[in-house]
């Protein structure tokens, strides 16, 4: 079912999810996505340019947050516009991980256009990773 | 960095066609659980020619224009000073497997701010038939000499 845009009220909570990372999941994207840079597998390489270890590719962070909206809205193609400013770096440590949570709250509802701002709140351990995460959803 | 980069438009990359099987890849990597994104006759029941692509897809399609910019002779972009500032990916029609699509890369803008500098860089990407499917924006952050 589509979400119904007149029962949406600015703040109203659509979607929560929490994502398990682990160095797994980096390899797997780095395979997905084309984007193999050494800094999100290997700590020594992370090391040398100033960073405490391996981190999350933006782009997972970005691609996964998403999700949660995706479902809500029940068809991907319906995400029409989606950005993220990247604040800080989700490090996944070898063997615990790291656990991103998204939480995504309506920021806006357009009548008109049949269109329903979603704003993500995407955190790992306690802090915002991503600032002005936005997702524009057709709910025509 | 070239502040002469700015207005510059690159020659378009060749065409990326968009394979079944590298969407439900990506669509697994990016956490994506939707039926839509992973099986054919769940993205035809929902009016879909096929499965359709997560929505930050179109960076795989994106990445060979950022690859001409930051190899671009005059450019002066060191890349392994580039961090991934901000990015958005603007949609007229979903990516469905299946698709060719061509990417062309402008340059929009280029800022210097406390000795890093901001390049703002546009890819416009259209399908076989030369209609709009998603334009994608990166800003790369480089980082100035310590």
């Amino acid at each position: 079912m589509t979400p119904v845009l007149t029962e949406l009220t600015v703040g109203d909570i659509v979607a929560e999810a929490s994502f398990a990372l682990t160095r797994d999941s980096l390899v797997r994207y780095a395979g997905a996505s084309g984007d193999f840079n050494s800094i999100h597998y290997r700590d020594d390489v992370a090391q040398s340019v100033g960073l405490s270890g391996v981190l999350a590719h933006g782009m997972l962070t970005m691609g996964l947050a998403v999700q949660p909206v995706v479902d809500w809205a029940g068809d991907p193609a319906r995400v029409l516009d989606y950005q993220v400013r990247f604040t800080r770096p989700v490090f996944v440590d070898a063997t615990d991980g790291a656990t991103v949570a998204v939480v995504a709250r309506v920021g806006a509802v357009d009548l008109e256009a049949l269109i329903a701002r979603i704003d993500l709140t995407v955190t790992f351990n306690g802090a915002t990773v991503l600032g002005k995460a936005q997702a524009r959803v057709n709910l025509a | 960095m070239n502040p002469e980069l700015q207005g510059r438009v690159f020659p378009p990359v060749a065409p990326y066609l968009v394979g079944r099987e590298k969407v439900r890849e990506f669509s697994r990597a990016v956490f994506a659980s939707n039926p839509i994104n992973l099986d054919p006759e769940a993205a035809r029941a929902a009016g879909h020619a096929d499965v359709v692509a997560p929505p930050t897809f179109a960076v795989v399609v994106q990445e060979a224009t950022l690859a001409q910019l930051l190899a671009e002779p005059d450019g002066g972009i060191d890349f392994t000073r580039v961090v991934h500032g901000d990015q958005r990916f603007s949609y007229s029609r979903p990516i469905v497997a299946g698709d060719e699509l061509t990417a062309t890369l402008a340059v929009t803008s280029i800022k210097s701010l406390g000795g890093h500098s901001m390049v703002t860089a546009e890819s416009t990407i259209i399908d076989a038939a030369g209609a709009h499917v998603v334009t994608a924006i990166s800003t790369l952050v480089v980082r100035g000499d310590e």
